[in-house]
């Protein structure tokens, strides 16, 4: 495993409020959707991102908006820093005819092609191979871009990691593995279920470069992220990213998290991505990006309410019985 | 016009569609320098090279979910699955990942696939290797599966699947690819969703796809002596499902049985004689029956595989009791 020291000296101001401006996006939107779940607006599960949003807007602000990037149940946070507008995350997550699935997906299952963005998945470590052939078909197409594949640690338990790796590995395929060591597979903690915990370990064992960074440091995540990235369009491979962090709270929005230990669960929760960003960034500037996410919010809110559901006449005459 | 074989017919359609568009590629288990393992994709890496024949790893699961991914990008890859048998490693690729790709993301995508794979029993390959899956497909809304029987409809089908926007899930019969017919010599395709009647007649309707159209032929010929007229309508796809072709022949001999080599018990049969009774009951003079695999794993010995297919005999004796 090769640790590198960020050289944190090299992000530029306008990566790292770019990277501010996904945080508070994430953070204000998840905030909010817990309240709108309460409320009943919105129905099945969430998994919210809360704790974990730098990771997205570190590896989102590294790879750019060309590439592609597949995502997990867990996945507003993906979705928000790769790009997506507000409003229609808002709706599809309501059920509402004017999201971007047209509220046929909802939380776990949001994609949005505009953004290069391969889709949310409600099936752990199914995003994985969609990446390698995203990179397969890259290549194919003569494009030098990457893919980008979030799943957690839970998934790395799964065939479709060891296999995915192995498969981008053995092709130099432009791929980076972000692996979102959050401790838990829902309940089950990483050090019951898996042998190594090391996940970064496994990089070299499948035959590339493998880092452990802060996941809650968004410009760590950053630089090892553009450093795979250069990797990655050089024709080195890809590289497998374990990014440490915590969840906010339990599994879903109504898993309390009992066995999530409290003395760790408060320092994580010190360990704040919002704040340890906000303190790289002057006060103006951060005062200016929330004011403005505020309004997105209620924007979004707002077209959700008031949009459309689906018609159930329309889709049931489209269904060929 | 020119007489080529099964397996020759599929390759054609594959260097066919890979010389007219770019975005074509192939991968699998042992396709490229070996050609596969019935010799589908063989001369295909000495004219695209490497970067569009891929030799995969023993992966399944994953080769079928970059076939999505590359898919996703808008490549159109064509991936080999050895054995139907195997299909249940890539299913959550195939079921939850490909077939609801376009659904669930509300229409922003498609995903132009084509997962060729091939079935059957009668090579002595046991219960692992010998199976007729289909079902399983078939099942499954969003997704299209073509089984054809003859050289002309493996290559014109293959072509279709090819530039549909997918997912198609091609499965080839075994005991198919050395089978001969007659293909044109200029570029046709097969339209997925169109049965054909591979033999007219007036008295009873098979109803069967992929090796078995091979012996519904053989029994009606043999029937034909007797003064039996048997019409075989060959369906080729599964889904979509041509019941415009099967209930015309239905109100014109008002007598069906549908022939599958799969177990009869859950398979594709059920489900076809279940909607010729409720949409044509009125023309029908009997209940629809079915002569299928019978519910049970294939054995390795010869003469215990040959009982768990349905035999030109079987086939001959289930229509002398219909008619």
């Amino acid at each position: 495993m090769s640790k590198k020291t960020a050289n944190k000296a090299a992000v530029a101001k306008e990566i790292l409020h770019e990277m501010y401006r996904s945080i508070c996006r994430t953070r204000s939107f998840e905030l909010k959707c817990v309240e709108l779940y309460r409320q009943g607006h919105i129905s099945g599960y969430l998994h919210p991102y809360l704790g974990e949003e730098a990771i997205a807007a570190g590896v989102c602000a590294a790879i750019g908006r060309d590439s592609y990037i597949t995502s997990t149940h867990r996945g507003h946070g993906h979705c928000i820093s790769k790009g997506a507008i507000l409003k229609y995350m808002m709706a599809e997550i309501t059920g509402k005819a004017t999201g971007y699935c047209k509220g046929l997906g909802g939380s776990m299952h949001i994609s949005c092609r505009d953004d290069n963005n391969l889709g949310a998945n409600g099936i752990v470590g199914a995003g994985i191979p969609i990446a390698v052939g995203a990179a397969m078909g890259l290549r194919v197409k003569g494009i030098n871009q990457v893919a980008a594949a979030f799943f957690s640690d839970g998934a790395s338990n799964n065939g479709t990691f060891g296999e995915s790796l192995n498969f981008a590995a053995a092709f130099s395929l432009p791929v980076l593995f972000i692996l979102e060591n959050n401790h838990y597979a829902v309940s089950t903690p990483v050090e019951y279920s898996s042998g190594c915990c090391e996940f970064a370990k496994l990089g070299p064992a499948y035959g590339m470069v493998g880092v452990c960074v802060d996941g809650n440091d968004a410009e760590a995540i950053y630089v090892e992220s553009r450093r795979a990235v250069e990797r990655a369009q050089n024709n080195e491979g890809p590289t497998l990213i374990e990014a440490k962090t915590y969840r906010h709270g339990g599994h879903h929005v109504n898993d309390p998290g009992l066995y999530m230990d409290k003395e760790l669960l408060a320092k994580w929760k010190e360990h704040d991505p919002q704040v340890i960003l906000k303190k790289k960034i002057s006060a103006a500037t951060a005062k200016k990006i929330e004011a403005e996410v505020a309004e997105e919010i209620e924007e979004a809110v707002e077209f959700a309410m008031n949009s459309p559901e689906p018609s159930v006449e329309e889709f049931l005459a489209e269904i060929d019985n | 016009m020119a007489e080529i074989m099964y397996r020759e017919g599929l390759n054609r359609a594959l260097l066919e569609e890979m010389r007219r568009d770019e975005l074509v590629f192939i991968m699998g288990e042992g396709i490229a320098a070996r050609g596969g393992s019935y010799k589908v994709t063989e001369g295909l890496l000495a004219e695209f090279g490497p970067g569009r024949v891929v030799d995969t790893p023993l992966a399944e699961a994953t080769f079928t979910g970059a076939a999505v991914g590359a898919a996703l990008v808008g490549t159109r890859p064509v991936v080999e699955l050895l054995f139907v048998d195997f299909a249940p490693m890539t299913m959550d690729m195939v079921v939850n990942q490909a077939a609801k790709y376009s659904f669930m993301s509300g229409g922003q995508g498609t995903v132009p696939m084509v997962l060729r794979t091939q079935g059957g029993a009668g090579n002595g390959l046991a219960g692992q290797h010998s199976q007729s899956l289909e079902a399983l497909f078939y099942h499954i809304p969003g997704l299209k599966v073509v089984m054809p029987s003859s050289p002309y409809d493996a290559c014109g089908l293959m072509k279709s699947a090819i530039r549909d926007e997918g997912p198609v899930i091609f499965i080839e019969h075994k005991l198919l690819y050395m089978t001969k017919g007659e293909v044109p010599d200029e570029e046709f395709v097969v339209p997925l969703g169109k049965a054909d009647v591979k033999r007219k007649g007036e008295d009873i309707t098979l109803i069967t796809y992929s090796y078995m159209t091979l012996k519904c032929l053989e029994a009606a010929e043999l029937l034909a002596g007797e003064g039996v007229s048997v019409e075989v309508v060959d369906l080729r796809t599964l889904t979509p499902l041509d019941k415009e072709t099967i209930l015309q022949s239905i109100v014109k001999t008002g007598r069906g049985i549908v022939v599958h080599e799969a177990v009869k018990r859950g398979g594709v049969g059920g489900d076809i004689a279940s909607m010729i009774m409720e949409e044509a009951y009125d023309d029908l003079d009997g209940p629809v029956a079915r002569i299928c695999g019978k519910n049970t794993t294939i054995p390795y010995n010869k003469n215990l595989e040959k009982v768990c297919v349905p035999t030109v005999e079987e086939i001959v004796e289930g229509i002398l009791e219909m008619v």
